[in-house]
C-alpha cells in the first residue's frame, strides 16, 4: 500500500497489477465475516419457522380430513376425534364482516391522510392515533367491544367478533395503505394534475391503480392478522358447536378453538386443536397466495 | 433540428429590455403586425412563503410563438412558468402577486377555475411523467377527463396527438402495452402527446429535454416547429443553443442577492425576440451569460 508512491520508476508498479488487491487484510476480513454473518443470521431465522411449520403438520396432518372440515366440533371435550366445521365457518364469516368493514374504511382513512390532510395538524393526530392503535393489545379490542355492543344488546355474536377484529385491522389498514399511496411518484399527481384532473380524480384514476398492489398485500396482512386472533373473539364472539353462517348469534372461531381444545387435558381434544391449527395455518397461505395472484394481475393489467 | 430560427417579425418592436420600465398594458396593441398576446405579464413576483422567489417579471407571449426561458439555476424561470397554468397553487406557501393576465383576464382572479386553466394551457414536465397505463390510455386521459367518452372519437385523438407527437409510427401496433416500456426520449414524447390531446392553446415545456440524450432532443426540437402553428408554447431551457435554435422570442433570467436573507432572488433581466437576444443584446449580463463569460 505505502510503496506505491516511492517504488522505482523501472520496477513494475504494483499499482497496475490487477491480480494483488489493494483492500487491506482487514477490510477483506471484515467482508468475510459479514457474509458469513447474514448467512448465519438467515439460516437462524428459518429455524423457528420450519420447526413450527414442521410441529404442525406432523401433529395435524392425521386429524385433518372432509369429516375435521365439516362435522360440528363434539360438545365433550373428551371425546375423540373431528369436527371442526363451525370453527371454520365462524373465522370466515367473523373476518368476512372485519374486512368488509375495515378495509375500505381504512383505504378512504389513509386516502385522506396522503392526499389531503397531509401535514395538516388533524391528519397527524390521526396518523399518531393509528400508530398507537396499532401497538394496543387484541383483548383491549376485544373489551372495548364488550363494554360498547355486546353489553348494550345482551348478547355475543358473530357481529361482535367481526366488530372487535375491524377495530384490530382498522389501524393496519390505514398505516400500510399510507404507505403504499405516499410511494407513488409526485410527478404522477403533477402530470394529473397539470391535464385539468381534480384530486379526487387524480386519486381515483392514477394514484390508487398505481398503489394498488401494495395496498392489496398490506390489506392481506391485516386479514391473516384477524383471522389468527384469538383474545378479542374469546370476548365477544361466545361460542357455537354447530355451524352458523349468520352474523347474530353466537358464533366461533378456529384461533377460539385452539384455545379452548388445546389446554384441556385430553388427547382428543389436543388433537383437534393441532388439527385446527394446521388448518388455520393453510387457510391463511391460500388466502395470501391469492391475493398475491389477484394483485399481480391487476397490476399488470393497469400498467 | 438544424430549422432556420423563424423570419424576424416585419417590425421588430422589442419590448423595453428593463423591465422595471414597463407600463402596464403598453405591448398590449401597440403592433398590429404582431402576433395576438397570450399571456400579458406586469410586475409578477412570486413568493414561498415569505420568500420572494422572482421579481418584478414583465413580458409578453404571443400567440403560435415559441418563447424561451433562459438563465441560471434558481433564477426563477420555472417559477414564472409554473404561474401560467397555476401549479405553483400544489405548492404550500406560493403565492403570486403582480398582473398575470390570460387574454385580458386575471389568471388568478377570483372566478377563475385552475382547474379549467390546466384544461387550456398544458404542461410538460423535466422528466418524463407517463403515468402506469398503457400508451393510449395514457394519451386518452385528458379528452376522457373532458368527458370525450366515444371509442372512435378517442381512438382518432390519440392517432392524431400521437401523429403530432412524431410517435404514432412507433408504438401504432403496441397502444396497448405499458408506457413504461418506451425509451426516455419516446416517453417524453408521449407526455407532448398527451397534453396536446386536450388540444389546449398553450402548452408550456419546463426543460423537456434536460434528460434526453442529443438524438432525442433533436426529435422534441423538429416536432416543437411542427406542432407552433397551433400551439403558443413556453419553453424554459438550460440550453442556449436550444433556444437560439427553437424560440422567437427569448427572456433571459438572472438571480441577485436578496438583502432580505442569503436566498438568491430571480429577475427578468431582458426580454427580446431571440435573434437579438443572441446577436445584440441591450443588457451587458445577458452578453456575457450567452457568450459563457457569466460570472
Amino acid at each position: 500500500m505505502t510503496a506505491t508512491l516511492t517504488a522505482e520508476p523501472d520496477a513494475i508498479q504494483p499499482d497496475y497489477d490487477i491480480r494483488t488487491s489493494t483492500m487491506s487484510l482487514g477490510r477483506r476480513l471484515r467482508n468475510g465475516l459479514a457474509s458469513v454473518f447474514m448467512v448465519g443470521t438467515f439460516i437462524v431465522a428459518t429455524i423457528p419457522l420450519a420447526m413450527v411449520s414442521w410441529t404442525v403438520l406432523s401433529k395435524g396432518l392425521s386429524m385433518v380430513g372432509p369429516k375435521f372440515l365439516t362435522e360440528d366440533i363434539p360438545r365433550q371435550y373428551r371425546s375423540v376425534g373431528p369436527g371442526m366445521g363451525p370453527a371454520i365457518v365462524g373465522t370466515i364469516v367473523m373476518t368476512a364482516v372485519a374486512s368488509l368493514l375495515a378495509i375500505p374504511l381504512g383505504v378512504l382513512g389513509a386516502i385522506y391522510l396522503s392526499e389531503y390532510g397531509r401535514q395538516k395538524p388533524f391528519a397527524r393526530l390521526v396518523r399518531t392515533m393509528a400508530d398507537v392503535m396499532t401497538g394496543v393489545p387484541s383483548i383491549v379490542m376485544g373489551l372495548f367491544i364488550f363494554v360498547a355492543f355486546v353489553l348494550p344488546y345482551g348478547q355475543k355474536s358473530g357481529l361482535a367478533g367481526g366488530l372487535a377484529l375491524a377495530c384490530l385491522m382498522l389501524p393496519i389498514v390505514i398505516r400500510s395503505s399510507e404507505e403504499m399511496l405516499r410511494l407513488v411518484p409526485e410527478d404522477l399527481r403533477a402530470a394529473s394534475t397539470a391535464l385539468g384532473a381534480r384530486r379526487w380524480k387524480t386519486t381515483v384514476s392514477v394514484v390508487l391503480p398505481a398503489a394498488l398492489t401494495g395496498i392489496t398485500s398490506g390489506a392481506m396482512l391485516a386479514i391473516a392478522r384477524a383471522a389468527g386472533e384469538t383474545a378479542p373473539l374469546i370476548a365477544t364472539a361466545g361460542v357455537v358447536y354447530s355451524a352458523n353462517w349468520s352474523i347474530s348469534g353466537q358464533n366461533t372461531a378456529l384461533s377460539a378453538q385452539i384455545f379452548r381444545n388445546a389446554s384441556q387435558p385430553f388427547p382428543g381434544a389436543q388433537a383437534r386443536a393441532w388439527g385446527a391449527a394446521l388448518t388455520l395455518i393453510v387457510i391463511v397461505f391460500l388466502f395470501t397466495v391469492a391475493a398475491r395472484i389477484v394483485a399481480n394481475r391487476f397490476s399488470s393489467r393497469t400498467i | 433540428m438544424t430549422q432556420p430560427v423563424s423570419p424576424p417579425a416585419t417590425v421588430q418592436t422589442t419590448v423595453p429590455p428593463r423591465p422595471q420600465t414597463t407600463a402596464a398594458g403598453s405591448g398590449a396593441s401597440r403592433d398590429g403586425e404582431q402576433p395576438a398576446i397570450v399571456f400579458e405579464v406586469r410586475d409578477l413576483s412570486v413568493y414561498y412563503g415569505n420568500f420572494r422567489a422572482v421579481r418584478e417579471v414583465n413580458l409578453d407571449i404571443r400567440q403560435t410563438e415559441i418563447t424561451a426561458f433562459i438563465g441560471p439555476s434558481g433564477c426563477g424561470k420555472s417559477t414564472v412558468l409554473r404561474c401560467f397554468d397555476r401549479m405553483n397553487d400544489l405548492i404550500p406557501g406560493a403565492r403570486a402577486e403582480g398582473t398575470l393576465n390570460y387574454h385580458g383576464v386575471p389568471l388568478y382572479g377570483p372566478d377563475v377555475d385552475p382547474v379549467e386553466v390546466r384544461r387550456r394551457i398544458g404542461m410538460v414536465f423535466q422528466k418524463p411523467n407517463p403515468f402506469p397505463k398503457s400508451i393510449y390510455d395514457n394519451v386518452a386521459y385528458g379528452p376522457r377527463l373532458g368527458g370525450t367518452r366515444k371509442r372512435a372519437a378517442l381512438d382518432s385523438i390519440v392517432e392524431e396527438s400521437l401523429t403530432k407527437a412524431a410517435l404514432w409510427d412507433e408504438v401504432k401496433d403496441r397502444l396497448k402495452e405499458s408506457a413504461l416500456g418506451m425509451s426516455g426520449g419516446q416517453q417524453q414524447r408521449l407526455c407532448i402527446a398527451r397534453a396536446i390531446a386536450t388540444r389546449p392553446e398553450v402548452v408550456l415545456m419546463d426543460e423537456p429535454c434536460s434528460a434526453l440524450d442529443p438524438i432525442a432532443t433533436a426529435r422534441i426540437e423538429d416536432l416543437m416547429q411542427e406542432i407552433k402553428n397551433e400551439f403558443t408554447i413556453v419553453i424554459v431551457t438550460h440550453n442556449m443553443q436550444q433556444a437560439a435554435r427553437v424560440s422567437d422570442a427569448t427572456a433571459f433570467f438572472s438571480t441577485e442577492i436578496n438583502p432580505e436573507s442569503d436566498r438568491r432572488t430571480g429577475l427578468l433581466v431582458e426580454f427580446d425576440r431571440t435573434e437579438t437576444i443572441f446577436s445584440n443584446p441591450s443588457d451587458e449580463r445577458t452578453e456575457n451569460y450567452i457568450t459563457g463569460r457569466f460570472g
